[in-house]
């Protein structure tokens, strides 16, 4: 489904991805770690096609295609989803407003039917009742004043609603508490369906035991420098990044 | 990948959509002003004479005055001697129906997407066509009729009703007001005239559409709104212009007073032609819009959406005389391409416990300027006045301007003043952030704007909200970013 290969990346001339490569399959749940300033929110807003971001070398294909040369816009079309690890608060735009648009927009640029706004409710109450999301944030303007953990859950929300092929999720636990930790895997696990892919971006295993890796990777220095199964993230938690560095920079 | 400044500037090259010329045949005076100029304008219009000497004394002292150069506005000087003053559609019979009315009209309205029919039937709103001077249509008159509601022209209102017209005419804004004022009270061809009797709410919103029209006409209105004690009344007025080379001047007067207890709403939408992307063309908006809270508890409440004209020099304002009455100023103003808009509001506070909210919204693109300019002043006499004033900008790309001239004269220790603002640039986080939800970059400017621009938008009446969020959005096409 995604290839990467020797993905190199900069932001204001400095390089922060130095050849990564990545292979996920169709279905499977990719989980990536490593310390902060790593290069882990860069990646992902690289598959999303951000322009800050300088692409400076190597390939990404998704489904077949030259990723590298699509638009933001027609990279969600083809069914990439980035969860924000900072999702921005947008003034006077009702969140419900801005679902519809958004799923709209997708439906559309698919050949599908445009929803009018009762065939949305219907599908947004569904979503909605998924998440355990107070009624009252879809009223509000999209993220204003949101909390943390609002504005996380409202991110997987946007997630169940446009079902992606590709769900990239960067650090949405981050700030979450218990009950919404689970909310929000169960969200993830509910888009499971053997054919879609997931790659979560975690600093804490703790998410992984509800949504379960296929792989764990570690990013360092804009570099995966060791892949393995769900038992790497128990032990990085166990023992943090010290150890891969030594290896690495040895 | 194309970086989203070239999308935007590509966004940004639309064509204007509104643009065309209805051909209806014109009946105009020779170019140039003088006192002949305006007795034939006012023969014409078969006025009294009242009103002759008045338009006389205006234009002497017009004669006296130079146009003002304090706004940060920039353009050639305008030749006035070339000006066409006067020009109306040939004279027809009283219509009944808007099935009389000229064919070629009715198209320019269908292309502007204001049918007027499904307007009346839908929405029952009384519409009163301005074009090109002089009214063509005039619908839901009995129906106003019956309440005294009084809904005209200009013209007619001073053949029918001479006395109400004598009495208010420029008593709010006096034709020694400013220079564009004087101008308009010595040749205003038509404009609307609304009169509001004690104790009626107006059933409905009364709406006026202007056209300009002939080629190098200049166009005066003059719009008198009178609501007496404890009335009500919501008036629209919308605009757009088609497609020209030459400069067009647009000064228009409008005077609202309220009674005790009235209740003025006044909502605008204006989109006349901007001018092309090298900013030749477009018209020269320079209009005088004041109300006078008179009576006590009175309120004036203007909301405008500016997206046209190559030039917009327009404050808006309320002189809140009466003790406890209310002026509130809520304005969204785009400037795109070579657009350049000095607009803003003055609240002058006379009564005791009189209050004001000012809420601007400026987005500027392209090469737009756009600058905010309010006052509020506070007399003496005006104890315990409030006001609030939110002031914000947009900035969409790097060529354009934003600026904001707040003038603040508080003449008592009673009072309070608040004021904000606020200059941004529409976040390449956000537009990344719809554009990951899959809305086109076009769609996510649009709908950030929009969003900027709700706390005025909801000021609107709804169909003219809506109307509002489209011309936005079509401007936004040229103005995107
Ligand atoms: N827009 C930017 N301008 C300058 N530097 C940037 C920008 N975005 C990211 N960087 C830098 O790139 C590096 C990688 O950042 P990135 O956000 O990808 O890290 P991360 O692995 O997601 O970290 P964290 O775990 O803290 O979220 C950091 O040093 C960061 O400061
Ligand atoms: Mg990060």
């Amino acid at each position: 489904m995604l290839k990467v290969s020797n993905l190199q990346a900069r932001v204001d001339g400095k390089m922060i991805l130095n050849g990564l490569d990545l292979e996920v399959k169709a279905g499977e749940v990719h989980a990536i770690m490593g310390p902060n300033g790593s290069g882990k929110s860069t990646f992902a807003n690289v598959l999303a096609g951000h322009e800050a971001f300088e692409v400076t070398g190597g390939t990404v294909e998704f489904e077949g295609k030259n990723l590298l040369e699509m638009e933001p816009e027609e990279r969600a079309w083809a069914g990439i989803f980035l969860a924000f690890q900072y999702p921005v608060e947008i003034p006077g735009v009702g969140n419900t407003y801005f679902l519809r648009m958004a799923l709209n927009a997708i439906r559309k640029a698919r050949g599908q039917e445009e929803l009018d706004s009762v065939a949305f409710m219907k599908v947004l109450r569904e979503k909605v009742k998924l998440l355990k999301l107070r009624d009252d944030l879809l009223k509000r303007p999209l993220n204003e004043g949101f909390s943390g953990g609002e504005k996380k859950r409202n991110e997987i929300l946007q997630m169940a609603l446009l079902e992606p092929k590709l769900a990239i999720l960067d650090e949405t636990d981050s700030g979450l508490d218990i009950d919404a930790l689970k909310i929000v895997a169960d969200g993830v696990n509910a888009l499971r369906d053997g054919t879609r892919s997931v790659i979560v971006v975690t600093h804490y295993q703790r998410l992984l035991d509800y949504i379960v890796p296929d792989h764990t990777h570690v990013l360092y220095k804009g570099k995966i420098v060791k892949s393995g199964g769900k038992e790497l993230a128990l032990e990085l938690e166990e023992k943090g990044y010290g150890w891969i560095q030594e290896s690495h920079a040895a | 990948m194309t970086s989203s400044t070239e999308t935007i500037h590509e966004l940004a090259n639309q064509k204007y959509k509104y643009g065309f010329v209805t051909d209806i045949e014109t009946d105009s005076v020779p170019a140039g002003l003088s006192e002949d100029i305006i007795r034939l304008i006012s023969a014409k219009k078969q006025e009294p004479e009242w009103l002759l000497e008045w338009r006389l004394k205006a234009y002497r002292h017009w004669r006296t005055m130079a146009e003002p150069r304090w706004p940060k506005v920039d353009y050639p000087t305008i030749d006035f001697d070339r000006i066409v003053y006067y020009s109306a559609p040939k004279q027809r019979p009283k219509l009944d129906s808007l099935d009389e009315v000229d064919p070629e009209l009715l198209k320019t309205f269908e292309k502007l997407g204001i049918p007027l029919e499904e307007q009346k039937r839908l929405t029952g709103v009384a519409v009163d066509v301005v074009f090109d001077s002089v009214s063509v249509a005039t619908s839901f008159k009995d129906k106003l009729g019956e309440l005294g509601v009084i809904f005209c022209s200009m013209s007619e209102a001073v053949r029918e009703h001479p006395d109400l017209v004598r009495k208010y005419l420029g008593t709010v804004v006096p034709y020694t007001d400013n220079f564009y004022a004087a101008l308009n009270s010595a040749v205003f061809s038509d404009g609307s005239f609304c009169y509001i009797p004690k104790g009626v709410r107006c059933p409905m919103e009364l709406s006026t559409y202007f056209r300009i029209n002939a080629a190098g006409t200049g166009q005066f209105e003059r719009t008198l709104l009178v609501a007496e004690d404890s009335s009500y009344v919501s008036y629209l007025e919308g605009c757009t212009a088609p497609q020209r080379d030459e400069n067009q001047l647009h000064a228009a007067v409008v005077e609202l007073i309220a009674l005790d207890n009235a209740q003025i709403k006044y909502s605008t939408v204006q989109n006349w032609y901007p001018g092309d992307e090298q900013g030749k063309g477009g018209i020269y908006n320079f209009v005088t819009k004041r109300g006078i809270c008179a009576g006590v508890n009175s309120k004036i409440s203007w909301t405008q959406v500016e997206t046209g004209s190559a030039i917009t020099w327009k404050y808006p304002s309320c002189i809140l005389k009466g003790d406890g009455s209310v002026g509130e100023f809520y304005s969204v103003a785009l400037t795109n391409h070579f657009q350049q808009a000095d607009t803003g509001t003055k609240m002058i506070h006379l009564g005791k416990n009189t209050s004001s909210t000012i809420v601007s919204k400026g987005i500027s693109a392209g090469k737009g300027q756009n600058t905010y300019r309010g006052l509020v002043r506070i007399a003496k006499s005006a104890t315990h006045a409030r006001n609030y004033t939110q002031c914000d900008s947009m900035l969409i790309g790097d060529r354009c301007g934003a600026h904001t001239f707040p003038y603040i004269e508080v003449n008592n220790n009673s009072s309070q003043v608040e004021h904000e603002a606020t200059t941004s640039k529409i976040g390449e986080e956000q537009l990344f952030y719809c554009r990951q939800r899959g809305l086109s970059e076009e769609d996510a400017v649009s709908l950030i704007v929009n969003g900027f621009c709700k706390e005025v938008f909801r000021e609107l009446p709804m169909e003219f909200a809506v109307e509002a969020q489209k011309l936005l959005g079509i401007s936004l096409e040229g103005t995107v970013g």
